[in-house]
């Protein structure tokens, strides 16, 4: 089959084979193109659909974004199941199999050091949201009484507004040492944007979506952290996903904080 | 505060990770995703992370 190339992950070579079933983003099996020391994830695609062009309209289009996503996603869950992968970024595509070969030729030092750094580790995605409704009956324990003046009028806003204010102080408080917890335990964090709860049909308000890297050998006492936070807070809630390739770490920069 | 789940991935899970996460490389066909005016979907939050003043961790 000719047609591109499509680059899932950059690997240190490894023994195991791929899971035989493993389809890629266009149906094609994923296979390895070692070059220099490390291996590419490679599939072929074809240039109808993963040209400039083509792309550029495909990813407008949900549907095949989503497809596209989890084909990826599979491939590189397969690669987690038997070594630490450097994940690409969706849709990396190259002419041919030595377009592949330059590109690794002019990246291989940089892919060494990142491939070091998240050896043995997965990424934990942490997020927080207060529940919907949560600062509505934060604001409005009990039913008002119609105000019979003016200062009457003005008491009950400031109570209403204060026990929201005291919510989301609540929720922000609870966030940042919830954030500085598991930070302790993990090499790395990123935080994400909060999420739109109309994309995610989450209930609630996003205000924390972290990602943080952990090391294999820790990761059930990191699961157990966020299992601990269950009872801390009303109104609250954590959600765990995971575990994943590291890819909110696959950049260069090995900082603390990101984003 | 309620359980912790774990369950089938999430579209808008996966796509922070795959579209804000990952090496970036401008391969030889393709345009960076970064680049990709992502406008007959509302992925205004998806965009934000898919920041186009964000530079390549590389630098091209």
């Amino acid at each position: 089959m000719t047609g591109l190339r499509y680059v899932y992950a950059v690997c240190r070579p490894f023994g195991a084979a791929l899971q035989s079933q493993l389809t890629g983003v266009a149906g094609d099996p994923p296979r390895l193109l070692p070059h220099g020391g490390l291996v590419a994830v490679v599939s072929h695609v074809p240039e109808a659909d993963f040209s400039e062009e083509a792309l550029r309209a495909h990813l407008e289009d949900l549907d095949w974004l989503a497809g596209t996503a989890r084909a990826h996603q599979q491939v590189i869950d397969a690669l987690t199941v038997v070594t630490t992968p450097l994940p690409l970024r969706l849709a990396t595509v190259f002419r041919d199999d030595s377009g592949v070969r330059t590109m690794m030729e002019e990246r291989e030092e940089s892919f060494r050091r990142i491939l070091d750094r998240l050896e043995g580790r997965v990424e934990w995605g942490v997020k927080m949201y207060v529940e919907s409704g949560a600062d509505q009956a934060a604001g409005r324990a009990e039913p008002a009484p119609k105000p019979a003046t003016g200062r009457d009028y003005l008491r009950q806003r400031r109570r209403q507004t204060r026990a929201s204010d005291d919510l989301w102080s609540r929720a922000e408080e609870f966030a940042n040492r919830l954030h500085e917890t598991l930070s302790r335990r993990a090499d790395d964090a990123r935080l994400h944007p909060p999420q739109n709860p109309g994309l995610s049909g989450a209930a609630g308000r996003n205000v924390l979506n972290a990602a943080y890297l952990v090391r294999r050998d820790v990761s059930e006492e990191f699961v157990e952290m966020v299992d601990r936070t269950k009872d801390d807070a009303p109104g609250i809630r954590v959600e765990l996903t995971g575990p994943w390739a590291a890819y909110s770490f696959a950049g260069e920069e090995g900082t603390g904080e990101g984003a | 505060m309620t359980v912790v789940e774990r369950r089938e991935i999430a579209l808008v899970d996966l796509l922070d990770r795959l579209l804000a996460g990952g090496v970036v490389i401008t391969g030889d066909v393709t345009l960076r995703i970064a680049d990709v005016d992502l406008v007959r979907i509302d992925l205004n939050a998806l965009i934000s992370s898919v920041n186009r003043n964000v530079p390549s961790p590389f630098g091209d």
